[in-house]
């Protein structure tokens, strides 16, 4: 059961005449075709699925985070029409999955981009309009160092706050020490040891 | 409102607030009995009530998505018995569809057929274990997770023998099944499907007239639909709320669409309304099982030309849910053509069916929270993957 993508593509556009909407092709059989959204205009698409009779996209299921080293490698899954500009560089995408729960239509994919994969990683969240995104956006920006504006709490969830790197990029490499973590035992050794002093030799 | 992040990550079980000595600072968990596992709740109370409630996760975190990026398709069947440990016929069969819309294959009808029964039965386990745990958190420690165990026994014993493991099973194939059942198996099957009607029975008897359990369930952790929905709650959870949206009616995967059942909808959403569906729905599972073993065809239990080894799906991507136990678990997978998937994405249940936690259990008293925590039935090697 896959989408009629395009009438919801006429209506965003009819409705929001300066967001920058494309639609991609999905080359597999899923047939699972996607908007790339500006990020710039991400929330208010979110809000026009939201919240247009005949839409009704009331139910963000699922975000996922994706990154990509070489980022020409992501228009090989989601294919521009026509010629598109070949992106440069690396990025990193976010990909969500929306459904209806009144119309029971879904899934309709959208996607946003980073500019790269460094400095410019900000995505506006769309927790503002979809809650379930809460937890999900701050899973994305602990794993893959996405900087999602506006999100009420961005914090680290699945690693702990210390931890520096983003483990599910591409590049990332595991520490040496992998199994250490730091906890206050340390500290609390160090107290014990000017507590006993020199007795602790014995 | 005191900020989270003030609070060291390994803070001592209670602490006065620094701002107003008037609130007490509750870490509860991550190794308390209630929280269902290693998951943690820094709580703010102002007497009993709750002011603030924090969800800490990460303790059983292991990158299974980095992990499966790392290695085959199929490499990763096992370790979707370890996301939610209750249930793993049910995470198999969520991947192994995933992989199949990603690369179009076909599954016989006997693998569906299986694979429904198996399913429906990982529904039974998971709303029977429930019972147990939910009346655990509500002081009745061990005796209704006594009963709740021995039935669910009779179906892992089942799952042994069909499967070759109790709990970690392994079992779905891209295309079908690993093997058939066995021998017999469906006869012993009907068996335990038709002794389950009276366990239920006597189950809902004791409980559902239990005052204990009235007064500390009914108008416990309701929310609007809207909210619900918005929030990305799926289930039992959405359902008792009275949202009509089973994924195996709304999007008819595998062949659910061949059976004849229905949807049970609560009415109000607190955590009683919670129970009470998922004994309808077990009720429901036993309907579409008595169906299933009934019309269970012969046939291929895999499709003969399904690729095992260097199975390569074309370029594209694909997200697929089923209805879990639990809620909606979905996998959306990016393949760039090689053995191993470019992007494998788990969409847990119950890590989203917790977005709503602070939500539900602000301003009712401390022991509330246990019992709503309890009435998401969560499996936290779901929520932290």
């Amino acid at each position: 059961m896959s989408l009629e993508i395009e009438p919801i593509v006429a209506r965003l556009r009819e409705a929001l005449p300066t967001a920058g909407i494309s639609l991609r092709k999905n080359p597999g059989p899923s047939g699972q075709h996607s908007l790339l959204i500006d990020s710039a205009s991400l929330i208010d698409v979110c809000r026009t699925l939201r919240d247009t009779p005949g839409l009704e996209f009331d139910f963000l299921s699922n975000v996922t985070g994706v990154d990509w080293p070489v980022a020409a490698k992501a228009d090989t899954i989601a294919i521009p029409e026509g010629e598109g500009t070949a992106p440069t560089g690396g990025m990193l995408e976010v990909v969500y999955h929306l459904y209806s729960t009144t119309l029971r239509t879904g899934p309709l994919v959208l996607r946003a981009r980073t500019v790269d994969r460094e400095k410019q990683v900000q995505i506006p969240s769309v927790v503002s309009v979809f809650r379930s995104a809460e937890l999900q956006e701050r899973e994305i920006f602990d794993l893959y160092g996405v900087i999602f504006t506006g999100h009420p709490d961005l914090r680290r969830i699945l690693m702990w706050d210390e931890f520096v790197d983003h483990p599910m990029r591409k590049d990332y490499v595991a520490p040496d020490d992998y199994e250490y973590e730091p906890t206050p035992h340390e500290a609390v050794l160090e107290k014990a040891k000017k507590h006993y002093g020199e007795r602790q030799k014995i | 409102m005191i900020s989270d992040s003030s609070m060291p990550y390994s803070a001592p079980t209670l602490e006065p607030g620094e701002d107003d000595d008037q609130l007490l600072r509750v870490s509860l968990g991550p190794q308390h009995p209630s929280t269902h596992g290693v998951f943690r709740m820094n709580v703010v109370l102002d007497g009993e009530t709750v002011v603030s409630l924090k969800s800490v996760f990460g303790y059983l975190h292991r990158n299974h998505e980095k992990l499966a990026e790392n290695m085959t398709y199929l490499s990763s069947m096992p370790y979707t018995d370890r996301l939610d440990y209750i249930c793993p016929l049910t995470n198999n069969w969520a991947l192994a569809h995933a992989v199949e819309k990603l690369a179009g294959i076909e599954v016989p009808e006997r693998a569906e057929f299986i694979r429904v029964i198996t399913a429906e039965l990982t529904r039974l386990i998971n709303h029977t274990a429930f019972m147990g745990f939910i009346l655990g958190d509500m002081g009745a420690w061990g005796s209704a997770l006594m009963y709740a165990f021995r039935e669910r026994e009779k179906i892992l014993d089942l799952f042994e023998d069909l499967t070759g493991a109790r709990m970690m099973s392994n079992f779905m194939r891209y295309g079908g099944c690993r093997n058939d059942l066995p021998a017999g198996w469906a006869d012993r099957c009907s068996i335990v499907v038709n002794d389950y009607g009276p366990f239920l029975d006597e189950l809902e008897k004791f409980l559902v007239g239990n005052e204990i359990l009235l007064a500390r369930t009914q108008d416990v952790g309701q929310l609007p639909q809207k909210t619900l929905i918005n929030g990305g709650i799926t289930g039992p959870m959405l359902r008792a709320a009275g949202v009509n949206y089973d994924i195996r009616k709304v999007e008819p995967y595998g062949i659910y669409d061949r059976f004849d059942f229905r949807i049970p909808l609560g009415a109000k959403g607190d955590c009683y309304d919670r129970i009470m569906i998922r004994f309808l729905e077990m009720r429901e599972s036993l309907k579409i099982l008595r169906q299933a073993l009934d019309q269970l065809p012969a046939g291929d239990y895999i499709h003969p030309k399904a690729k095992i080894r260097n199975f390569k799906p074309p370029v594209g991507e694909a997200y697929a849910r089923i209805e879990g136990p639990k809620g909606e678990l979905g996998f959306h997978l990016i393949s760039d053509g090689t053995v191993n998937p470019f992007r494998y994405r788990i969409r847990p249940p119950s890590f989203i069916n917790l977005t709503l936690l602070e939500d539900m259990c602000l301003g009712l008293d401390l022991a509330d929270v246990v019992i709503i925590l309890g009435s998401v039935d969560i499996v936290l090697g779901e929520v932290d993957r």
